[in-house]
């Protein structure tokens, strides 16, 4: 068991002709991703390795049934991109593109709304189910497969370090969830929480957070109201100074909200076990699963 | 993307938004004419990115020649500080004149991004000119919220909404929405992640004037904002900041003595953690992002090196796409080229690490190997102690 991808996942790549998009397809191919088609506008009838590109993101879940997409597409037109995805009835949509404009991603969230797509990033490394299905740009090897952790995470090579750990410590993860770093995206951790809440063989998670906005403060709320299965946070820049954006779009301490502080005081409230120091995340795993 | 007060206020006059006269005086001789064109009283406004210039004395009215010829003598020039610039302040280049204004009433009026319901949201208060976040802390029920669906786009009732939550007489309420119809389309189509102002005013004429203007505009969209791209002014930024933006790294400087690199914002923010928790304070956020190669790695150190203060560095790095052989290569040529004049702690992990350990062992350097994150904290510890 897993959340939002498995083996019956039928992915196109969007953007699957650029550099990065012909890498990691190859590489999510590799891993034995289920990769059905491309899609590059104008490239429409060639092929990327044995891999059949089409036009649009229509034709391609026409001719081939494809239910996911990885947007691999500039950030100019990677917001259309995702409509074009959400609009073609694909029901998962990946996007890793980093540098969306804020303003693109507030139509695109209020429009996907109104479909049944769910969208994992932007900003992101993507999902992946180890020893199943790989959507993304992590590195493969670190990951284990057969849970029982789910991970799910606001940051990219942060995440590798947690499932590094975690895999070092003998832990499988089911399903780990790159939700991205901008400020405005699609899945979010509450999304990610009740998915593995409901899924069999996760039993427990481990949740990756940032200063920035107050997703982590709704989350905790609402693992304390829904959540039997333990908790493992960590959160990211507790020594970063207000008013800059740390890297990410979305990370950024503005008018005193968005702390560390305030997030791991608040997920403490909630009974969220939660990691001080990242040298020791592994074992604190260890400590809560036993 | 920060803007200045006076750049703020050409894009609000581009939008029918209305603002005082003002002329832009660079150098304190300038004054003289901004005080024929304007007439007297004038107010003297220091342009720099941090808020809270009337504090710190970066605002002065004036209302003789000699008051102005002083103001901009006295400004331009100083170093101001405010709550924003930290200790060390912020040195004003430039100072905006602007024609006196007779004021009524002051209010606050801004948009936002929200990301929490992925709307843009009006808030507005009849208690102009003061902190909003003072006013929100001791009476929020004086602050109004109105959240707008970007899909749907500005409507009568939200106008209607903020309009009533202000307070206003009829004939002002009228210009209030033309205002923030024009508000809400400059701020929506030339990519503004934060538009405020603070205080607006309404005047004895019962005129609404934008007396101050605060806009920040998402980084992301200066592709296609490129007017705004130019508003950038390098004497605000970081030298050693614009120096990184060149080579596309991501680096911020701070104030502790234990330079840092990693690849990820967010490794980078738990690093520069892991380098507190070891007593010790972390001199710069610096991610030099996926797709690093040897050469971003060897302009990352020489940035790290340029600040006096950095008595060691750690190098994270979790390899995915940035491979461990690639970082290691880039430490070697940076090390024969600038010299590391510090200790530096290597921790490596992930794709291709034993080619990477293996030329950073061959290379001679002097580095100090670390293998887990709690391993490196040590070593940090270690090296800002000596």
């Amino acid at each position: 068991m897993a959340i939002f991808a498995d083996s019956s996942t039928r992915l196109i790549v969007q953007g699957i002709t650029g550099q990065e998009g012909q890498f990691h397809t190859r590489q999510c191919i590799a891993y034995g991703t289920n990769v059905v088609a491309g899609v590059t506008p104008g490239k429409g009838g060639q092929k990327m390795d044995q891999v059949q590109v089409f036009n649009s993101v229509l034709e391609a879940r026409q001719a081939t049934g494809a239910n996911s997409s990885m947007i691999f597409v500039p950030p100019p037109f990677a917001a259309e991109a995702i409509l074009e995805a959400a609009d073609a009835g694909i029901d998962l949509i990946v996007c890793i593109t980093e540098g969306i404009p804020v303003m693109d991603m507030l139509r695109v969230k209020n429009y996907l709304a109104t479909t049944d797509s769910r969208l994992i990033g932007p900003n992101c490394p993507g999902i992946i189910t180890p020893g199943a299905c790989k959507i993304g740009i992590m590195p493969a090897s670190i990951h284990q497969s057969g849970g029982p952790f789910g991970v799910v995470s606001r940051s990219g090579t942060l995440t590798y370090e947690v499932v590094h750990q975690l895999s070092q410590e003998g832990f499988g993860q089911t399903t780990c969830v790159g939700i991205g770093g901008d400020p405005v995206n699609g899945t979010g951790f509450i999304d990610c929480l009740e998915a593995f809440e409901a899924d069999a063989d996760t039993k427990a998670v481990v949740l990756v957070g940032e200063i920035g906005g107050s997703a982590e403060e709704e989350a905790a709320a609402w693992i304390k109201e829904n959540m039997s299965k333990p908790v493992v946070g960590f959160i990211a820049g507790l020594t970063a100074p207000p008013g800059r954006r740390m890297g990410h779009a979305g990370a950024i301490v503005s008018g005193g909200s968005g702390t560390a502080a305030a997030k791991i005081e608040a997920m403490e409230a909630a009974g969220i076990n939660v990691c001080r120091d990242l040298g020791t995340l592994g074992r604190l795993c260890k400590e809560v699963y036993e | 993307m920060k803007i200045h007060e006076y750049q703020a206020k050409e894009l609000f006059r581009a939008y029918d938004i209305a603002v005082p006269a003002g002329v832009l005086c660079e150098t304190p001789e300038a004054i003289d004419q901004a005080v024929e064109q304007l007439g007297l009283p004038l107010a003297v406004k220091a342009q720099v990115h941090a808020g809270g210039r009337g504090k710190g004395g970066g605002v002065r009215v004036a209302r003789t020649l000699e008051d102005a010829r002083d103001a901009a003598a006295a400004i331009i020039g100083m170093k101001l500080v405010t709550l924003q610039t930290g200790a060390q302040g912020t040195t004003v280049h430039k100072v905006l004149a602007e024609e006196g204004v007779s004021i009524k009433n002051e209010l606050y009026l801004s948009f936002i991004v929200n990301r929490d319901d992925a709307s843009v949201t009006i808030m507005a208060s009849q208690d102009g000119g003061m902190d909003i976040e003072e006013v929100a802390a001791a009476s929020p029920e004086r602050i109004v919220k109105v959240a707008i669906n970007p899909l749907l786009g500005i409507q009568g009732y939200h106008v209607r909404h903020v309009v009533l939550g202000l307070q206003l007489e009829p004939a002002v309420a009228k210009k209030c929405g033309a205002m923030l119809r024009n508000l809400y389309r400059l701020f929506t189509s030339r990519d503004c992640s934060l538009l405020e102002i603070n205080p607006l005013i309404v005047t004895e004429e019962d005129d609404l004037i934008a007396l101050d203007a605060k806009i920040d505009i998402d980084s992301n969209a200066l592709y296609r904002q490129k007017d705004i791209a130019a508003m950038r002014d390098p004497l605000e930024e970081d030298p050693h900041e614009l120096e990184a933006a060149k080579y596309d790294l991501n680096y911020i400087k701070l104030d502790g003595t234990i330079g840092n690199m990693v690849n990820g914002a967010g490794l980078a923010m738990a690093t520069m953690d892991i380098i507190k928790q070891a007593g010790a304070e972390p001199a710069n956020f610096l991610d030099v992002g996926g797709g690093a190669d040897a050469e971003k790695v060897e302009n990352g150190f020489r940035i790290i090196l340029s600040d006096p203060n950095v008595k060691g560095i750690l190098i994270n790095i979790f390899g995915g796409i940035l491979r461990c052989d690639v970082l290691a290569q880039g430490v070697v040529q940076a090390a024969q080229t600038i010299g590391l004049g510090v200790p530096v702690v290597v921790r490596m992990e992930g794709t291709n690490v034993e080619e990477g350990r293996r030329i950073l062992a061959e290379s001679g350097l002097d580095l100090i190997n670390a293998v887990t994150l709690s391993d490196a904290a040590e070593k940090v510890a270690g090296i800002s102690g000596r």
